[in-house]
């Protein structure tokens, strides 16, 4: 076979690379020797960033795509598949890091939004993932070429409280479409706000037609394997890991608690002398300009 | 007949959807106890190193290594094609070592060089429609392998195996869990 006469990009592509990284673990990492401690501790890939949500949230200011050096030493340490965050809008950083050679593009809400319009993910051969709290954040961005979807929970808390309202309010509004009549679906579509063909899908199938993560707030093992107990196919874990006492210990527990996410026991067991946890904050106290997870709906 | 799928990581739901469409029962293997109950195996498209290690700290590599050793069927996909397995060109990682080839990881490049496109497989009438994502090759074939499709490595001008088989181990670069074509899987039941 002559592999010139093939295609690249297509949804099956972009789609099927997060159905790889399924029931898997994707860590934030900021340089390549963390980078190392993911990969070896078995997780499906890492987010390639110049500071984690709990340092941005703590810096403040305007936060931008990282630096492309950064992201180049990471692509070449390891062999997992490396992601990277552009800002919501920003086409021309999502352009830049596809040059770099990601394989997977996050448009993501931890960094500072540069416009309303999100991204047109159709134009590029790099898949994107991006945050949704709800069924209508998430098939707005799958009607904008998102080839996966995470809930947005809220970064860099150490709080898996909003990972789980997100999870948990998705399910619930898909559950819901899959008992109206199809003649009303279209008013199901105006009142979630999403394109109507993708509500028809969601109604049919009773499951989104892309991979859904949890992110936002998983800081434990037990975080991890209550966000799979409620539905969601993966775990990103941003700050929870290398804000921690003793990250190699924390991120190897996590990714077994992911796969055994069913087995009370096993969770017992990996949860056993990990140190400090990362420091949690209590959602409630965030003013509002300080909640990520409402940027970009 | 029972066909399981390593489910430690990856794609195995999907696997286990098209076994029952075939209308035999599936079922998710994480353990020895559930490795014991099934007459076929299948190592799904995943991460190899994430599937590898946890199989190590889980001491399964030994017991998958036996029953491969003494028959079970098996079918990998991907990142079960590593696993399977002797070696892997530039990369040290747990591998079952029971399928004697040498395969080359992410061997087309990185995710935006992943493509689908049909391709002859020999035995076949029709073309199947095969998705490459981040998908290895195979770079040296043992004498016992049979190569049942290749694609021309564009640099080097030669075929590089990308759906072996070795007795009754099968093992795909690409993924036909992720289309509807059944044959493939059709192969790993007629020998289980």
């Amino acid at each position: 076979m002559n592999t010139s006469s093939s295609e690249r990009g297509t949804d099956l592509v972009k789609r099927g690379l997060a159905e790889m990284l399924k029931g898997g673990v994707i860590m934030d990492v900021v340089n390549v020797e963390q980078a190392r401690i993911a990969e070896a501790a078995g997780a499906v890939a890492v987010m390639a960033l110049e500071r984690v949500p709990a340092d941005i949230r703590a810096h403040g200011g305007v936060a931008r795509m990282a630096d492309p050096s950064i992201v180049e030493q990471i692509v070449d340490a390891v062999s997992i598949p490396v992601m990277a965050k552009s800002r919501i809008g920003h086409f021309v950083e999502a352009q830049v890091l596809e040059s770099l050679g990601v394989d997977y593009i996050d448009e993501s809400e931890v960094l500072t939004p540069v416009d309303d319009n999100h991204i047109d993910k159709w134009n590029f051969t790099v898949p994107f993932v991006c945050g949704a709290k709800d069924l209508g954040e998430a098939l707005r961005r799958i009607g904008e070429g998102a080839a996966m979807i995470r809930t947005k929970g809220e970064p860099g808390t150490g709080n898996v409280v909003e990972a789980v309202k997100h999870m948990r309010m998705m399910n619930k509004q898909i559950r819901r479409l899959t008992v109206l009549d199809e003649n009303e679906l279209m008013a199901a579509a105006k009142e979630l706000r999403a394109p109507y063909m993708l509500v028809k899908e969601v109604a049919e199938t009773g499951d989104l037609p892309v991979v859904n993560f949890a992110a936002g707030g998983i800081a434990t093992p037990s975080d991890a394997a209550l966000m799979m107990q409620l539905g969601c196919d993966g775990v990103f874990v941003g700050s929870g890991i290398f804000k921690s006492g003793d990250p190699a210990v924390r991120a190897r527990a996590i990714v077994e608690a992911t796969t055994f996410y069913k087995d009370a026991s096993k969770i017992a067991k990996v949860s056993r002398n990990l140190g400090e946890a990362m420091v949690g904050i209590n959602v409630d106290t965030l003013a509002p300009e300080d909640r990520m997870q409402d940027r970009g709906l | 007949m029972k066909i399981g799928a390593l489910a430690l990581q990856g794609d195995f739901r999907e696997h286990l959807a098209m076994i029952r469409s075939l209308g035999v029962e599936g079922i998710e293997v994480r353990t020895e106890e559930e490795l014991d109950r099934i007459d076929g195996l299948i190592i799904p498209g995943g991460e190899s190193t994430a599937i590898g290690r946890l199989a190590a700290i889980y001491g399964l590599i030994e017991p998958l290594r036996d029953k491969i050793n003494d028959g079970l069927p098996v079918l990998g996909t991907c990142a079960g094609m590593i696993f399977l397995a002797s070696a892997t060109l530039r990369h040290e990682q747990p591998q079952l070592e029971v399928l004697d080839v040498v395969v080359e990881r992410n061997a087309f490049g990185r995710q935006i060089d992943s493509f689908e496109a049909a391709m002859a497989v020999a035995g076949f009438d029709d073309p199947v429609h095969a998705v490459f994502i981040r998908a290895p090759w195979i770079h040296k074939v043992g004498a016992d392998v049979d190569v049942l499709a290749s694609v021309e490595d564009l640099e080097s001008g030669e075929l590089r195996p990308v759906f072996v088989r070795q007795g009754r181990i099968l093992a795909t670069s690409f993924h036909p869990e992720l289309t509807a074509d059944t044959r493939i899987h059709e192969m790993l039941m007629e020998v289980s």
